[in-house]
């Protein structure tokens, strides 16, 4: 567990109260999406599998409040809540987890394959490691085509371990392109704790300078030094200052996945991390800082009730024909593999 | 006019007319750019189009793949090379889990039009590792379409067809047909995807190849020739789209089809082809349909070894007679 800062001398004083309560705003929403995919799971609407990012919401939120429209998120199967705060509707999301013909992907995509192109939310990658080359490349391609994107691609502690991930940020380095890599450490990478399968301490941050990269850690569960991080490392990319590497501790408050309870961690470890839980941390600091509890509870009122509706209307939504088994394998629409 | 080029010319005249074309046309690849290739396919690309656009890569197969996807989700046509199609098992969850699936998980939000082109095949003594023909790999995976030019023309028209293509296109050239000849016109060359050739007409029997196969299958059917039996040879240029209506009409006229693959013996197109005849031209045949096939082993260096276990012009020659007496 990281030390604790002092983490209100960390507020950027460029950013103001409203910016900061909109920031509690999406970290609410996505802890109460994750709160009812976990209840609508349990009540076997959710199918297949689900892993939630329930304590770690500060993060998505700190990125998604950081870039821009056109920006490109690039997530993990842990990802319904990178895809949501970049935009995606919600009731879509849970029809897609549902398997409904309304869903984000029309139901082909499910829990660990979220993408809303039109939010520039680019897709949850279930296989370790794979999206941080994609990344590299259209970061590569707004850079040719002096978009002005930046792509912020996130990735759990396992991935540290793996090819793809030293791949991804040798060329990202090399060819100084707009992108964030984003370590969400959580401690575990699902069963096994990080710490028990990697040769240095930081698993990402550690790594940083094999590719001349900074070394950057930080406090995921400080939503005012997440945001602080976020915009200096997305104004960075933008501004042709080349990739950046951050790693953010954090830690989720459940298992890796629906089948896993979590049983492998000890209790005072999961107490400990529970009680920096971001969410109710930042709430107070926002009151200190002069925030009304009234709008704040206005605002916990309002995501409810979306997040609510969203299920009511995942619930009702149809599931997807038959007919769309052969459908948008390729660009005609279809997918004929002969004449 | 028509001139004669080289298999290995056509890679670069092909990637030329196509990056003169459209700015969004990019290309990567290991010692691709300065060196030209290590096969010379790309020499004078860098010249002519800049770092920017035609760039050298670390060895980082899954970074390239990746790299390439990632570009053509945000507005490139990248050309990506894996020097020998060994390697794409280096970087198969790239091509096979990430690049052939993302179109339909995301039920079509995402248009990836990639190609990557890559070294196949055996002839040059390399080894198992440096000269497998993998192009079933690729068949395999839906999501994925897979050409196998035999002629430089074919890789000018085909190429072309591919970059333009919104699909992912995996384009496996033969490393042993770079130094052959062919004619080629003047002016841009663009083919279709899914459309085999028939090199050769004769109403006896179909030979099915692909690659270098296809200039074995057309000396063993002038072989044959000579001695009265004719052949039609189908070059079938793409397994995916795989064109039936050409191979099933050649199967029908003739009744007797051979397939001629570089591919170790299981799961190769062959069986695919194979399946197909049978179950759409069936009364149609005069016998079962043969498969001429390398060994089910990796390749072996020696020179011998190699020639032995490929087929070759007397092995498809030899097959065929046998079927005849």
């Amino acid at each position: 567990m990281p030390t604790s800062t002092d983490s209100e001398s960390r507020h950027d004083e460029t950013v103001d109260l409203d910016q900061r309560i909109d920031l509690y705003r999406m970290m609410v929403e996505a802890r109460v999406f994750e709160e009812m995919a976990y209840r609508m799971f349990v009540a076997g609407l959710v199918k297949g599998t689900s892993h939630l990012a329930i304590g770690q919401e500060a993060i998505a939120a700190a990125f998604a409040a950081a870039m821009r429209p056109g920006d490109l998120t690039f997530c993990t199967y842990r990802g319904h809540i990178h895809t949501l705060l970049r935009g995606a509707p919600p009731s879509r999301l849970m029809a897609e987890l549902f398997g409904r013909g309304s869903g984000i992907c029309g139901g082909k995509g499910g829990s660990m394959h979220l993408t809303d192109a039109s939010a520039g939310a680019m897709g949850s990658y279930a296989i370790v490691g794979a999206h941080m080359p994609i990344a590299v490349g259209a970061a590569w391609a707004a850079a040719e085509r002096g978009t002005g994107q930046a792509a912020v691609c996130f990735f759990g502690d396992g991935t540290t371990n793996i090819g793809a991930f030293h791949e991804a940020l040798n060329m990202a380095a090399v060819w100084s392109v707009p992108a964030v890599f984003v370590c969400e450490n959580n401690q575990y990478m699902e069963y096994t704790p990080i710490r028990s399968v990697t040769a240095v301490k930081n698993p990402a941050a550690d790594r940083a300078q094999s590719y001349g990269l900074d070394s950057v850690l930080v406090d995921g569960n400080d939503a005012d030094e997440m945001f602080h991080t976020a915009r200096s490392a997305v104004s960075k990319a933008r501004a042709g200052g080349g990739p950046s590497l951050i790693e953010a501790s954090t830690y989720r408050h459940g298992g890796h996945s629906r089948a896993d309870p979590g049983t492998y961690r000890p209790d005072d470890e999961v107490a400990d991390w529970k009680a920096r839980d971001p969410i109710p941390a930042y709430r107070e600091r926002l009151i200190a800082a002069g925030a009304e509890a009234r709008r704040l509870e206005a605002i916990e009122a309002a995501v409810d009730r979306t997040m609510h509706e969203a299920v009511e209307e995942a619930k009702a939504a149809p599931v997807p024909p038959t007919s769309a088994i052969g459908t948008n394998l390729w660009a005609d629409g279809g997918s004929a593999w002969r004449n | 006019m028509a001139e004669l080029i080289t298999y290995r010319e056509a890679v670069a005249r092909a990637l030329a007319q196509e990056m003169e074309r459209d700015e969004t046309v990019y290309f990567i690849g290991e010692d691709v750019a300065a060196a030209g290739g290590v096969f010379k396919t790309t020499t004078g690309l860098l010249e002519r189009f800049g770092p920017r656009r035609v760039r050298d890569t670390p060895i980082s197969e899954e970074a390239i793949i990746g790299a390439a996807m990632g570009a053509a989700m945000n507005g490139l046509r990248p050309v990506a090379e894996i020097m020998f199609s060994d390697f794409l098992a280096t970087c198969w969850d790239m091509v096979a889990n990430q690049v052939a699936k993302t179109r339909y998980m995301t039920d079509g939000q995402v248009e990836l039009p990639l190609v990557i082109r890559t070294a196949n095949g055996a002839g040059v003594r390399f080894g198992a590792q440096h000269s497998q023909s993998v192009e079933n790999w690729a068949m395999s995976v839906p999501g994925l379409k897979v050409v196998a030019p035999s002629t430089p023309r074919d890789v000018i028209e085909l190429m072309a067809a591919s970059i333009r293509d919104p699909d992912p296109v995996v384009f496996f050239e033969h490393k042993g047909l770079y130094p052959t000849k062919g004619p080629v016109p003047d002016g841009e060359l663009v083919g279709e995807l899914g459309k085999a050739a028939i090199v050769r007409s004769g109403a006896d029997l179909t030979i099915v190849a692909l690659a270098a196969m296809v200039p074995r299958a057309v000396a063993a059917a002038e072989d044959l020739a000579r001695r009265g039996v004719e052949a039609t040879v189908v070059d079938l240029r793409c397994l995916v789209p795989l064109d039936t209506r050409t191979l099933l009409a050649a199967c029908s006229r003739t009744g007797r089809v051979f397939t001629v693959e570089e591919n170790p013996r299981l799961c190769g197109w062959g069986a695919e082809v194979a399946s197909i005849v049978m179950e759409e031209a069936f009364f149609d045949l005069d016998q079962p349909v043969i498969r001429i096939t390398t060994d089910h082993i990796p390749l072996p260096s020696a020179d011998c070894l190699e020639d032995a276990t490929i087929p070759s012009v007397s092995r498809i020659t030899e097959v065929v007679e046998k079927t005849l007496d």
